[in-house]
């Protein structure tokens, strides 16, 4: 009887000893400084330090504006800045070495969706003549570039370029761009590394350029470009101005397309794995607050957004995407409750499929010059995007009952591959697990076998 | 000599009847007010007329709200300040409960810097540039105004960068103190470094020129008095030269001054070093309602420093300068 006692205070102990070791250790880097662009989808990362989910896991951190997504990455890689709010497709272009070279992952993907694609007023009058109209007069939606090709057209036999602005040749919006160009018979142009052509714009009926998110209204204003693709609140800021009018989004471009990421180098998660798994945990929390009872605590993050040293733009510019609705031509405000989406349809998880996707267009617009294999797509993915560290930050918020293990992929079963995808604007079907045979299928772009 | 008293003791101490004296206090007081007084009225005018399409151009009632503004915002943020030191300490105080070996560590607030914090990184740089560049470009002065044959040497190079605005070095500047400053936890940001290096590079020139002038053109008795004495070389610098030269130094340390204000700004700007340069770039990428008026107060803020900087400069002049300790003895 005795002994059985002590067999079992003796497993107590040891159940109590390996419990306290599985428990997540403090940070080992406790004073930290992150980077973003001034734009909406940085909300994770202002909400953490706002609502003090950062201090919680003993983090203090610092929130720096960068001037632009070149600065942003440069700091990063010399460690100026520990993490950022980055576009999906550069830590995938620094692991391939497309632009600067550096082992970047993301352990946490920011958001799905926020951008539009916004054109001058003087391309809009012209480009509505092509648009069918509703019953109510109003624009049918979404707006496909097939009205905007012969507005181009037009230009091009006035002997002028089409210039349209986007923020980096490997963001989001210059891959959404291209896309909603070609599904209308544009050509956005290629780029050819191996020949040290990196303007991307080769063949293209389109010239696109890189303008930094918050120069965008100003830039289109002076008449430099007659459009632009960028994240919010820069369309909005169009319409609010009276500059522009925005003629698409994002999601209906692609529904639910994965968009920022939260980007820090393989180094540092090595060298500081508690400091990781904590500050994933600080933004999981924050991007699920973001989404809480559909959407209600977005006034809140839209005033904490429209602070000087976040955003800035004004409440009523922010608010306007953010709290679900979408203002195109002035006066037409449409419902988008989806616009921006935090936590939603797990928005936050780092799925290999959505960094294959970037690895297709950087393929299909000549990026990467090369045929590769569909092995190679996956190993690329896996290099950069790390759902591992997420699982260890969600499940010890499981644990601690901050969240409910329903609000997250089944890790079990979960294999990091989002189910074929339909919901393209040109209802191509996206599947993750065969990127050479998705290329294959778009009329415009490179395909296998196809070198510039 | 006499000439040179005069210049220094001024016209101002001329006895002039009192009457007379209350007409120019009455000038110096109510012309500047009424000029002041008319370019309110203008500005206030013509700004209504400007649209931007971020609203129309602030006026002056614009700017007195933001003044406002920017100082609540100031206030607020030390409270949130006290906040997060409040729940650090409790949070190390935790901590050193649970795991008594563990060193408590106080970090600095972590939450934006506000306006007036921003004129206070300013005003840090401005004036580290500036004495960093005043103990190179003084002494480097006297010895260019002493010596003929270095005056000869020099010249070329210093008529050739000083025409050169800091702001084209200051790419080169960035990429060699990211190369050569590097130190795990640096006692100075780099972003300060490059900040205070740019200035320095603007105040050099004014200032070694000026002090050479200035040396170059001592009074030859005093020159003479110095060598009947046989002061050693140091003496002659201390006793003569220097006190000699101090207005023609000053004259070019104000200048210097009045660059550098104007640089850092830039500079701020473009590398997006913290300061008022940032702070104003930052609002202007803003673009919200308050951002021109914002812009229109910094604007203001850092032509009031300016010209308080100057008359620093002035007062310092005056304290220092030889007339003054001729008029004690």
């Amino acid at each position: 009887m005795l002994s059985l006692r002590k067999l079992i205070v003796a497993a107590a102990c040891t159940l109590a000893v390996s419990a306290t070791a599985d428990e997540l250790g403090y940070p080992e880097k406790e004073e930290l400084t992150f980077g973003f662009i001034k734009l909406t989808d940085m909300a994770p990362i202002a909400v953490a330090y706002e609502n003090g989910y950062f201090e919680d896991e003993g983090l203090y951190v610092t929130i720096e504006a960068q001037a632009n997504w070149k600065v942003l990455l440069d700091g990063v890689v010399t460690g100026r800045l520990d993490g950022a709010h980055m576009l999906a497709g550069q830590p995938i272009a620094a692991t391939i070495g497309y632009g600067t070279k550096a082992n970047i992952i993301t352990p946490f993907s920011m958001d799905l969706n926020g951008n539009g694609i916004t054109v001058s007023n003087d391309v809009w009058e012209k480009m509505k003549k092509h648009i069918p109209k509703q019953a109510d007069g109003k624009p049918v939606h979404p707006i496909k570039a097939d009205a905007l090709k012969p507005v181009v057209e037009e230009i091009h036999a006035a002997g002028k370029p089409f210039n349209m602005g986007m923020v980096f040749p490997v963001s989001t919006h210059n891959y959404e761009l291209r896309y909603w160009l070609a599904a209308g018979g544009l050509h956005p142009g290629y780029y050819a590394p191996h020949k040290g052509d990196t303007s991307g714009q080769l063949d293209a009926d389109v010239l696109l350029s890189v303008t930094p998110p918050p120069q965008m209204p100003s830039t289109l204003e002076a008449g430099t470009i007659s459009g632009y693709c960028v994240g919010e609140p820069w369309n909005q800021q169009a319409v609010f101005k009276g500059i522009g009018v925005p003629v698409v989004t994002d999601y209906e471009i692609w529904k639910n397309n994965p968009e920022k990421v939260f980007g820090i180098t393989e180094e540092f998660a090595e060298k500081y794995p508690n400091t990781t798994i904590r500050l994933v945990r600080a933004m999981i929390r924050a991007a699920k607050w973001l989404d809480e009872n559909d959407n209600a605590n977005r006034p809140a993050a839209v005033k904490i957004l429209s602070q000087s040293n976040y955003v800035g733009a004004d409440y009523d510019v922010i608010a306007n995407s953010m709290t679900g609705t979408f203002e195109y031509e002035k006066g037409d405000k449409r419902s988008v409750p989806d616009f921006n989406v935090f936590f939603r349809y797990n928005a936050t998880f780092p799925y290999y499929s959505d960094a294959i996707w970037y690895l297709t267009q950087m393929r299909r617009w000549g990026q990467i010059s090369e045929d590769k294999p569909d092995s190679w797509y996956k190993d690329i993915a896996a290099k950069v995007y790390r759902p591992d560290l997420y699982q260890k930050a969600a499940e010890s918020l499981i644990e601690e009952k901050l969240v409910s293990a329903s609000e997250f992929p089944d890790f079990a079963t979960e294999d990091g591959f989002r189910p074929p995808q339909t919901h393209f604007i040109d209802n191509i079907v996206y599947d993750g697990k065969a990127p050479n045979a998705y290329i294959n299928k778009f009329a415009i772009g490179l395909k296998k076998g196809d070198k510039l | 000599m006499n000439a040179l008293i005069q210049r220094f003791t001024g016209a101002a101490e001329s006895g002039e009847s009192l009457p007379l004296q209350a007409l120019a206090i009455l000038k110096q007081v109510a012309l500047p007010v009424l000029g002041i007084a008319a370019f309110l009225l203008l500005w206030g005018l013509l700004a209504k007329q400007v649209d931007t399409s971020l609203g129309s151009f602030p006026g002056p009632a614009s700017v007195a709200e933001q003044v406002k503004n920017l100082y609540q915002e100031h206030v607020a943020e030390r409270a949130k300040a006290d906040a997060f030191y409040e729940r650090q300490e409790k949070r190390n105080a935790d901590r050193v409960a649970k795991d008594p070996n563990y060193v408590p560590k106080v970090r600095a607030y972590t939450g934006k810097e506000t306006f007036l914090d921003q004129i206070g990184t300013s005003l840090v740089t401005v004036m580290s540039g500036f004495l960093l560049a005043a103990s190179f470009a003084i002494p480097l002065g006297i010895a260019v105004g002493l010596s003929k044959p270095l005056n000869e040497a020099i010249n070329p190079i210093i008529q050739i960068f000083k025409p050169v605005s800091p702001l084209a070095w200051l790419p080169l500047v960035t990429m060699v103190v990211s190369a050569l400053y590097v130190s795990d936890d640096p006692f100075f940001a780099k972003s300060f470094v490059n900040s205070v290096i740019t200035v320095m590079l603007c105040c050099i020139w004014p200032m070694v020129i000026n002090t050479s002038i200035g040396v170059s053109s001592v009074n030859s008795d005093w020159v003479n008095v110095g060598k009947v004495l046989r002061l050693s070389p140091l003496k002659n610098i201390q006793k003569i030269v220097l006190p000699a030269s101090i207005p023609a130094i000053f004259t070019g340390m104000r200048m210097s001054l009045g660059i550098a204000w104007m640089v850092l700004i830039a500079a701020e700007m473009l590398a997006q070093n913290p300061g008022l340069g940032k702070f104003i770039w930052d609002e202007f990428q803003n673009g919200s309602s308050s951002s021109l008026s914002r812009i229109m107060t910094a604007v203001l803020v850092i032509g009031v420093i300016g010209f308080l900087l100057d008359r620093g400069m002035l007062m310092i002049q005056r304290w220092v300068s030889w007339d003054k300790s001729q008029a004690a003895r």
